[in-house]
Parts: C-alpha cells; structure tokens; sequence
C-alpha cells in the first residue's frame, strides 16, 4: 500500500527514535490531540519505545467520547418510540447513554444502521419517504464537510424526511480548554493532521502565541508521530514555539477551501456542551437558522432527562489528559469494553480502549525480544 | 457486485409449480416431500440417504471426530462463495482440525417462507459439488420452513464425523514454550468479502471469500510430520486474533507475534486501512493454524507451501514462556502491544 508501509518502517523508526533520545535532555509533556493518534501510539507500541523523558499525554480528540450523555439518550428515544431510522457511525453504538446503549438499543428491535457516509443516510430517506430518517452527525472538523453535504443535498432534492443529531466539536477551543485548566502540566502539542486536512493550520497560530508552545501538525502513522515528537521535542530543548507542519503530504496550510466554505453555509459555531468536560464556549457547530428543517434536535422536541454520568467514571480527567486510563481504579475492573462506565472505553478513539486492547499488562511483564 | 454465476449447467433445476418456499413445504406431508423430491434426495443421493429412513444406520470403529455447526450468513451468496458450500466446509475444517478423515454430514434447512427456490437450488447444487470435492456423504437431514421475518433466509446446519489419523496427536495440552505457530495461507480474505456487499459498506474490490475445505493439508500433513503438529485451528469468527487468545487461554503459555510474518493480499490489508478494521480480528473460512515443534517448523512451511492454497504459509510466531495466557505482538516498527480477545464484533470507525 503506497503511502501507507513506506510510513511503517522499521529501520526509518529506529533511526527517529535515536534522534529524539540524542535530543531530549529534560522531561517533557506532549499531548496528542486526537484519539486516533493515541491509538496508533498505543498499538504499534510507540509509548514503551520513548525516551523515559518523553511522556506523551492523550487529548480529547475522541468525538464519541465528548458526545453528550443526553444527545445518545434522544438518539435511542427516536429510535425506539419515534419509529425513526437511526442512522450511525459504527463506533457510537457502544456509547453508553444513561441506561443503554444503542447497540442493546439495535438488539431490542429499534431500527439502527450503521452507515460508512451520511450520504447514504440521505439515499435511505429517499428510498424511504414514510419514514424520519435521523443521522447522528458526530464529529470534529473532520465530518463536518460530509455532514453539511448530505444537508445540502437533501435541501436540493427536497427531501423532507432526512434530518442530522448534531455533535460538531472543534479543536481549537478544546486546545485552549485543556491549556486554561489548572492541573494542566503540557509543554506542547502534536495537532490533529485529519482536522488540519480540511481546516488548514493557521487557526493554531493565535494558540502558539498565546500559550507560547509548540505545536506540531502531525500524521498518524508510526513514522508520522515520531516525526512530529522529534520536531517538538527539538523546539521544546531549543526554547522555541512554532507552528509546523509535519503532515506536509496531505495538510496545506490554507486546508480544503472547498470543505470549509461547504461548513460555512450550513454551520455556525455556537458554545457546546463536551461529555466528561463541560461547556466550552464557541466549540462547536449547529446548523444554521436556514437548514433548522433538517436539525433533528428541533424536529423531534422530546423532553430528556439528563441524568448523572457514573460517578466512578474519571473520563473527563483522562479527556483532559490530567489522568492516564491506568490511574484509574476502575480500569479493567469494574469498566471493561463489555460493561464500559464512560465513553472512552468503547470508542475506537478512546484512550481507555487504546490501553485495554493493546496494553492491557504489558507494562507489568517481561517482553521477549 | 452481482452473485456468482456458480450454478452448473449439469443440474438444471427441474420444473416446478412453485417459485417460493411457503410455510406448508416445512409441514412434513405432501409438500415436504414434493421440495425433497424435487432436489434434495436427487442431487444429494447416496446409498445411506437412499433410504429415506429417520436415521442413517453404518458400521463404524477407530477414534472419532464429531462436530456441529451453523451457518446464518447475510447475504446468502457473497463473492468466493455461498452459504451451501460454506456450511460443508464449515464442518469439514472443524473435523480436519481435530486430525480426522471427514466421512458423513447431516444437513439440515431452517428456511424462510418465500425463498427463492431457484435460489434454494443454487444452494443445494453448491452443496453436492462441495461433497463431491471433499468426498463427504450427506446421509441424514431435516427441513423446516419458518413464517416471514421469523428467519433471514435460509439457515444451515451441518454435523459432522470423521476418522482420526492414526498418526494425528492434536491435543492442546501437547502445545510447548519455543513451539511454532504456523498460518496457511493469507489472512482476513472471507471478512473483507462479506463486508463489501452489506448494507451502507458496498464498495467494488476483486477480494473473494476463501472458503475451501482443508482436509487434504491437513491429512497431507500428519501423514508427513505426526505428531510434530500438536495443534490444528481454523482461525473463522474472531479471527486470528480471537483462535491465539483460546490457544494461550488453554495452554496457559503466552504467544508472541510477528506483524511484519502475517500474510495479508494487498487488497485485503488496504480495505481493513479504508474500514478501520484490524485485518486479525477478522473471519476466516480457508486457513488454518498450526502448532508445531519448532525444530521441524521450517520444514513444516517447506511442505505446505507445495500444497494448494497453502502457498504463503508462514511462521508467524511462537509460544514463549513469558506473559502465560496472552498474546502479543511484535509491531512492524518493533513496538509491542497485546493482542486481546475480540470483544461482539469489530465496529466501523468514524474517520
């Protein structure tokens, strides 16, 4: 696979390692924005291979995870009382709500479907004009330009029956969020490079500054993120902060022009509510007052009752990157990917599920070499 | 993707007054006998099912394999394949891992009301090609018909049973710290298959199932190496990943794996990137693990790679005394990370 083994390769990653270990003189904490980036961290072993001074802090960069608690109690109430095809990204079904999941939802009988673009979504209400189909449009910058698509496409094609549950976050104010907390102990920052794709990077200009820290617009692959530590870690020894971009390959600095201008005719930024969080004010997108006919939220007025999240749960902690899963008491005891207390055990962005399928002991065995 | 076109021309389906299957040919009177009629007994005949009885009667005496297996796959035909041909081999692979020569199957039918029959008889043609490949007899079977929405087609189950090797020693309790772990062919090539045609994941790809009876590797190899394979599995639901973690589970020994000795087709590994899977969570229905002493290992692979469909066998890994009862892996890059059982089923991720 071109463009994939080139940035898997062993002897490459040796060499990568070797620098950040002849560079590195002090501790240093750097947080990696997004869950996928902890999953490729944690899954090609990257964490154990570091330099004890490297200690890499994983961000809130999971949107399953920050989905608030009551939007996945709706989405289970349209799908079991409101006759609604539910329509989802594979990795919210586990999510647990207050009482359920949808997943168990699915299992009872309500109408759920697992969906790779929510322009199949559209497709299905076309197909299905008797029947509300909902999306439950989930995600950072990254979805948004495929959300606002399938907005506009259904606006053209005057379907009346296709709606989205919005959960649009954004990084930047999450970035400053994480900064602006107290116990907040981070020297620098490996960005998302999905989010940049279509964003671009200088948004993270005013960040830099603010915060006088690096930031690193980095990749996913293995070769990608040691790449990304070594640029900050060679700022962080030097004293610097800068904005750069490790991602070159696939991040203009200007983003998808296209993208962003489809955001910006079906979305506005508003304040949102973050699971584990809290409120963040303007991080996050709602459909604009034109497109409100396709907002699920205000279609379908059914009265949640927000309920508490588990008090055991120390998700919010470990989306701040104050905790690490392990700190946890709770980790593969009473929260398991079978019986999750909070999102991050069952998101594939999670960082709870990153440590449970891929390190669950490997930190208290002895490792063959 | 259109179903394969696997229907042989030599068994035309016969004339018929019906095109569906009703509720009534699952009443066992004249309607039942009229589908057995049609098809089954004819395709499927065989001096033991010839007689029509409630069981099959024959000799029999050596150590035995037994084994039992049900086939709910959606949709019924797929690239590389079809439910038929799948619920053979499905029995045959899971006799073949226990050391055994497979002799006789039953084969029963849960039907849906309103199956195609033309499609009922795709199935059965694919499953008298599939005996005939593997040379096992149907001798004993059963047909019911469900109402509407009650089933998802047509369901099947196959038991099966087979004469153990004399020279075969499969036992997990044999399996040993420094043993070998051996992989017949590429990985993840059913899964992937399955995945393309459902619902909201089309996508177009050449990926086949690699459903295929495994018998005659594995005959062929404890005739050559006896009891120097200790250990046969068929990696299907749960992967490869799910089949190591039983093996370290029972053996109580650890396993650790070489990502960059796992055979993966191109294809296959490219649309586990674009799906967001792990290509070793993912279902097999024509390979198999083998254990073995590691002092024949290289020969092992020597062996299988001159039998069909064994051509990228390769040792993936091996049992080591450390980290008892779990599996790791040796990243490309040389990280290492567990490897755990999977938990219901591998999810699509967001991006």
């Amino acid at each position: 696979m071109k463009f994939i083994t080139e940035y898997r390769d062993g002897e490459l990653a040796q060499k990568l390692l070797g620098e950040i270990t002849d560079v590195v003189t002090q501790p240093w904490n750097i947080m990696e924005v997004c869950g996928g980036q902890t999953h490729s961290l944690v899954k090609n072993g990257i964490i154990e291979l570091l330099p004890d001074e490297v200690n890499m802090i994983h961000g809130p960069g999971c949107p399953v995870c920050v989905t608030p608690i009551y939007l996945i109690d709706k989405a289970i109430h349209l799908a079991e009382e409101k006759n609604v095809i539910l329509c989802s990204f594979g990795d919210m079904l586990r999510v647990p709500g207050s009482r359920t999941n949808l997943l168990d939802s699915k299992a009872k009988g309500a109408d759920i479907r697992i969906l790779y673009s929510p322009l199949e979504a559209v497709q299905l209400a076309k197909q299905n004009p008797d029947r509300e189909i909902v999306f439950f449009a989930v995600g950072f910058e990254t979805t948004a330009p495929a959300n606002a698509m399938s907005v506009m496409q259904a606006h053209s094609l005057d379907i009346p029956n296709f709606s989205i549950l919005t959960s649009h976050v954004l990084v930047p104010p999450a970035i400053e969020a994480v900064m602006n907390d107290d116990e907040c102990q981070i020297d620098g920052f490996l960005a998302a490079g999905h989010v940049c794709t279509i964003m671009g990077i200088s948004e993270y200009q005013p960040l830099v500054d603010a915060y006088k820290m690096p930031i690193v617009v980095t990749g996913f692959e293995p070769i990608d993120l040691l790449h990304g530590i070594l640029m900050t870690v060679r700022q962080l020894e030097k004293g610097e902060f800068k904005l750069e971009n490790q991602y070159s390959r696939v991040v203009k600095r200007e983003g998808n022009i296209n993208a962003i201008d489809l955001i910006k005719q079906v979305f506005e930024v508003q304040d949102r509510v973050w699971r584990g969080i809290g409120s963040i004010p303007e991080s996050g997108y709602e459909l604009k007052p034109a497109f409100q006919a396709y907002d699920a939220n205000l279609k379908f007025q059914v009265d949640i009752i927000e309920e508490p999240e588990n008090k055991a749960c120390i998700a919010g902690q470990v989306l701040k990157g104050i905790k690490k899963p392990k700190d946890c008491p709770e980790f593969g005891k009473g929260c398991k990917p079978e019986f999750p207390l909070g999102a991050p055990m069952v998101s594939s962005e999670g960082a709870c599920a990153a440590y449970y399928h891929f390190s669950q002991a490997a930190e208290s065995i002895e490792i063959p070499s | 993707m259109s179903p394969m076109p696997n229907m042989k021309l030599s068994c035309p389906m016969p004339k018929l007054d019906f095109d569906r299957i009703s509720l009534g040919h699952g009443g066992g009177g004249t309607l039942t006998n009229t589908l057995l009629a049609t098809g089954v007994f004819d395709l499927l005949g065989n001096d033991l099912l010839d007689t029509h009885h409630d069981g099959a009667v024959f000799d029999w005496q050596g150590r035995t394999a037994f084994t039992t297996d049900s086939f709910v796959i959606s949709p019924i035909f797929f690239p590389g394949g079809d439910i038929g041909e799948l619920a053979i081999h499905g029995t045959v692979n899971d006799l073949a891992m226990c050391g055994a020569v497979p002799k006789y199957l039953s084969l029963s039918f849960i039907i849906e009301e309103g199956l195609m029959m033309e499609d009922f008889w795709r199935i059965l043609v694919s499953i008298k090609s599939a005996c005939e490949h593997t040379g096992v007899k149907i001798i004993t079977g059963d047909t019911k018909v469900v109402e509407h929405g009650k089933g998802d087609k047509i369901f099947i189950n196959t038991t099966g049973i087979g004469q153990v090797l004399d020279a075969a020693a499969i036992d997990i309790n044999r399996v040993e710290v420094g043993d070998a772990i051996i992989i017949s062919d590429v990985i993840a090539s059913h899964g992937i298959a399955i995945m393309s045609l459902r619902e909201g994941l089309e996508f177009d790809s050449d990926i086949l199932s690699d459903t295929r009876p495994l018998h005659q590797a594995t005959t062929s190899l404890i005739n050559q190496f006896g009891d120097q394979i200790k250990l046969l599995k068929d990696p299907t639901r749960g992967g490869v990943a799910s089949v190591l973690n039983e093996i370290a589970r029972d053996s109580q020994k650890g396993i650790l794996l070489e990502e960059k000795h796992i055979p993966i087709n191109e294809q296959v590994k490219a649309a586990c990137e674009i799906l967001g899977l792990d290509p070793l969570y993912v279902a097999n229905e024509g390979i198999f693990i083998s254990i073995v002493d590691s002092r024949c290992a290289d020969e092992v692979v020597t062996h299988m790679r001159s039998l069909d469909h064994c051509e990228q066998a390769s040792i993936i890994g091996h049992v080591v005394v450390q980290h008892p009862k779990q599996v790791l892996l040796k990243s490309g890059i040389g990280g290492k990370r567990v490897v755990n059982m999977m938990v219901g089923n591998q999810l699509p991720r967001i991006c």
